[in-house]
């Protein structure tokens, strides 16, 4: 029981850690708990569904289903996430400038704040269809349906403590930081999920890994404890990452900034700055 | 910029070598939660499949950190894990729903 409770907790850390981000990044906004509480439940659904064609879904693509999928699914969360850095770059300060509160400012700017709800549904898909499936192995396979449900109920309670956790601490940050801290940890999970993406395409022999293992820092960090967890769902930590995984986050990140750079030049007609 | 990023991230694909049906293939079954054999040997500096088969009823996760692979087999399914070159060595790996009993080691010679 103890140790469903435990792998419950590791599979389903990453998403919630996720999910605080996104809760955050949204404060304050109108139809964020919509947003958010719907890629919840699109999420588990999904994760329910991709359980349930796991075997047909690995099968296809000559083997490499499974692969390709996550790496799509990873995909999408990255663009979305770039969309919604862009976003923010393009309106954000325009409306603090109008009004003294940011919070404000994002609540009535109609931002698209569904975008992070497909991110949360996104992330609670990927990491809920492995416990889905987990579970019900120690269900079906003698373990028993209650010892299953106690330990699956303790690891996700857990989990969502930790995330809890963060939330508490990001929203101590002053609103005009909280946007600030939330825009970098964005950029930073959107280029962690990019090479994500691309570690599927190298299993999938998609991609070529560009040196299979760069550095193998897992005495350091382990990538399984819940700090290495952690900075695997903010940050994209990777104990041994293939070459290619550092340019594609590295070409993220840059793609993504120059991107915001491009959309924040001042326009001149309607730049008025006090002296 | 952008745009050449994403050609690349394209093309990328057709630069890596494809046809990985002529690779040797080598069989890992699974039963009871068991890995069968618990030790493989394979060829170094060559690219290869295992072949994953779960003939239990329950999914199953098999894992190498080593290796760098995850993969959810299905009950009663089986998987294509495509692996190499690697360097001559030992490399763990273990079906992750059940650690306890699957455990195993791939050698590379």
């Amino acid at each position: 029981m103890l140790s469903t409770a435990i792998i419950v907790f590791r599979e389903i850390l990453e998403a919630s850690l996720i999910v605080s981000v996104m809760m955050a990044a949204s404060r304050g906004a109108a139809g964020r708990g919509v947003s958010i509480g719907g890629g919840v439940a699109g999420g588990v659904l999904g994760a329910c569904l991709l359980a349930l064609f796991a075997g047909r879904i690995g099968a296809s693509m000559e083997g490499v289903g499974q692969e390709v999928l996550n790496a799509a699914v990873l995909c999408a969360a990255v663009l979305m996430l770039a969309w919604h850095s862009i976003w923010m770059k393009r309106h954000g300060r325009e409306m603090a400038r109008q009004m003294t509160d940011v919070a404000n400012a994002v609540r009535s700017g109609g931002r698209p704040i569904y975008i992070l709800g497909v991110v949360v549904g996104v992330a609670v898909l990927r990491e809920g269809s492995e416990t889905v499936l987990f579970l019900y192995g120690i269900a079906a396979g003698g373990g028993g349906v209650q010892a299953m449900a106690i330990g699956g109920l303790l690891g996700i309670i857990s989990g969502i403590a930790v995330s809890t956790l963060l939330y508490r601490g990001l929203l101590h940050i002053p609103p005009r930081h909280l946007f600030r801290v939330t825009g970098i940890l964005i950029l930073l999970m959107a280029g962690g999920m990019a090479s994500q993406a691309a570690a599927f395409l190298v299993a999938a022999d998609l991609l070529p890994p560009l040196g299979a293992e760069i550095w193998d820092s897992s005495a350091i960090l382990d990538p399984n404890s819940i700090l290495g967890r952690t900075l695997h769902a903010l940050v994209g930590y990777d104990a041994r990452p293939a070459g290619v995984q550092l340019l594609v986050f590295a070409a993220t990140l840059a793609t993504i900034y120059a991107c915001m750079h491009a959309v924040d030049r001042p326009r001149p007609t309607r730049q008025t700055r006090p002296a | 910029m952008r745009r050449l990023l994403l050609a690349a991230l394209l093309l990328a694909p057709l630069a890596a070598t494809p046809a990985r049906a002529d690779d040797p293939s080598f069989t890992l079954t699974i039963r009871n939660h068991v890995f069968d054999p618990a030790r493989i040997e394979v060829p170094a500096n060559a690219k290869f499949r295992l072949l994953v088969k779960n003939m239990d009823s329950t999914p199953e996760e098999f894992e190498s950190k080593d290796l760098r692979r995850e993969k959810v087999i299905a009950g009663g399914a089986e998987a294509v894990i495509l692996l190499g070159p690697l360097k001559p060595g030992t490399y763990r790996f273990v079906g992750e729903y059940n650690e306890a009993t699957a455990k195993g080691v791939l050698v590379a010679k």
